[in-house]
């Protein structure tokens, strides 16, 4: 979708806020909110691209007025009503309604086995790669009202494959329900004056991991 | 609750309208309602806590990094399949299951970014610095990479060519710095001490 999370090449944002003594969160409740993030990924009710997706369907105002991990936290909030873990009334109250006390899916002994697993999104395809390293591709100019991982500012553009990562799931369906539909994906290098025009440095670039999908013979 | 009327229109506003606006009351709200249905062990959310604060950062990468600058094949392995490189020093598994180097020469400097959300390798940097998230970096590194590495106090020679890695996928990419002149003679451990954070991600020499 074409919101406010999809910011590359914006102009208006000012300075690069730099902080060279800067702790890893400002405060406890950062370091909460990252916790609880995480250890609710152990119930399995969502996946990484529909957690980001929710991020994206704040309104733009809302998304710039709140800090990153506030978008965290409340994008927690939405998830959990979604996938009926918590209820709005317990959100407005802030405490558990009655029910029975379920058993975490997540330990404190199992948390390193967690982290050092993660979840790889490379998956086996039998479907050959359409496209070789040296291709010249060109991005497909559509403008999806779900989510997707082809940012505006590379849309309708040609450039070079230099990569490929082999085959992952494809998040334009995963977000929504529609399973893992692996795709190939590739590292794509666009030339700077291709994105940006004749004022972009000639000899810059800009490379994105895109799906075969995305992607059409130049 | 301080909500403007237009977030209304948005999927999951409703939850948002019953939070606490202040964040540190609504991550308590939040808390407190997990805890008690018992969807999260409290002993679980304080490890995770202290591996994000003490087990994991980009002392990890550096290692990686003067590793690669000391031992020719190591940098050689880390260039061809970075994923099984960083895992044989024990650097693998969330946000960087898939991981790709990339190597800064007099030529070429490279960077990262995530335009659209934060990806950035937590295994071998940790959880990302407050400028690699924000609007600023995010909207103009791509745009204008030479203008933002000023502003770290970079100044890369005219003729040297910016690639910036956009991270929209799952991989993650390293930045292996150049050596840092002067430091030649400097054992593995000597050299990791001088690789700094921004340095991996390309913001930094």
């Amino acid at each position: 979708m074409n919101s406010i999370h999809d910011m590359g090449g914006m102009h208006g944002f000012g300075a690069i806020p730099i902080d060279e003594n800067e702790p890893v969160f400002h405060d406890e409740w950062e370091g909460k909110t990252v916790a609880m993030r995480i250890a609710m990924n152990a119930w399995r009710k969502w996946n990484i691209d529909m957690a980001r997706h929710t991020v994206e369907r704040f309104s733009p105002g809302e998304y710039l007025g709140m800090s990153y991990y506030e978008r965290w936290i409340t994008s927690l909030a939405d998830m959990l009503v979604e996938a009926d873990l918590v209820s709005l009334a317990e959100i407005a109250n802030g405490r558990a309604g009655p029910g029975e006390k379920q058993t975490p899916p997540l330990t404190a002994d199992a948390v390193p086995v967690m982290i050092k697993n993660g979840r790889p999104s490379a998956r086996e395809l039998d479907i050959s790669a359409r496209f070789q390293v040296g291709a010249a591709v060109r991005t497909n100019t559509d403008n999806p009202t779900g989510h997707t991982r082809l940012p505006r500012y590379a849309r309708g553009r040609t450039g070079e494959i230099v990569i490929c990562h082999g085959a992952h799931v494809f998040p334009d369906a995963s977000a929504h329900g529609g399973g893992d539909a692996p795709q190939h994906l590739y590292a794509v290098r666009f030339s700077a004056r291709e994105l940006w025009g004749n004022s972009a440095e000639p000899k810059n670039s800009v490379i994105l991991d895109l799906w075969e999908s995305y992607l059409n013979n130049a | 609750m301080n909500k403007p009327d237009h977030d209304h229109h948005h999927h999951g506003s409703a939850t948002h309208s019953l939070l606490p606006s202040d964040p540190a009351l609504r991550v308590k709200a939040i808390e407190t309602i997990l805890l008690e249905k018992g969807l999260v062990d409290p002993d679980a959310l304080d490890a995770l806590i202290d591996t994000f604060q003490n087990k994991v950062g980009p002392r990890n990468g550096a290692q990686a990094v003067a590793k690669a600058w000391t031992d020719p094949e190591f940098k050689a392995w880390l260039l061809d399949d970075a994923s099984a490189a960083l895992s044989s020093l024990g650097f693998t598994g969330m946000q960087g299951e898939h991981m790709v180097a990339v190597e800064n020469t007099e030529a070429v400097h490279n960077m990262v970014v995530c335009t659209l959300c934060s990806c950035y390798p937590w295994p071998v940097l940790g959880l990302p610095p407050q400028w690699y998230k924000s609007e600023a970096y995010r909207s103009r590194v791509v745009i204008e990479p030479r203008a933002v590495l000023e502003e770290f106090g970079v100044s890369l020679p005219e003729g040297t060519e910016i690639r910036v890695w956009d991270s929209t996928a799952e991989i993650r990419y390293l930045v292996i710095p150049m050596q840092l002149e002067g430091t030649e003679g400097l054992n593995e451990a000597e050299l990791a001490e001088r690789v700094s954070r921004d340095s991996m991600v390309g913001a930094a020499l």
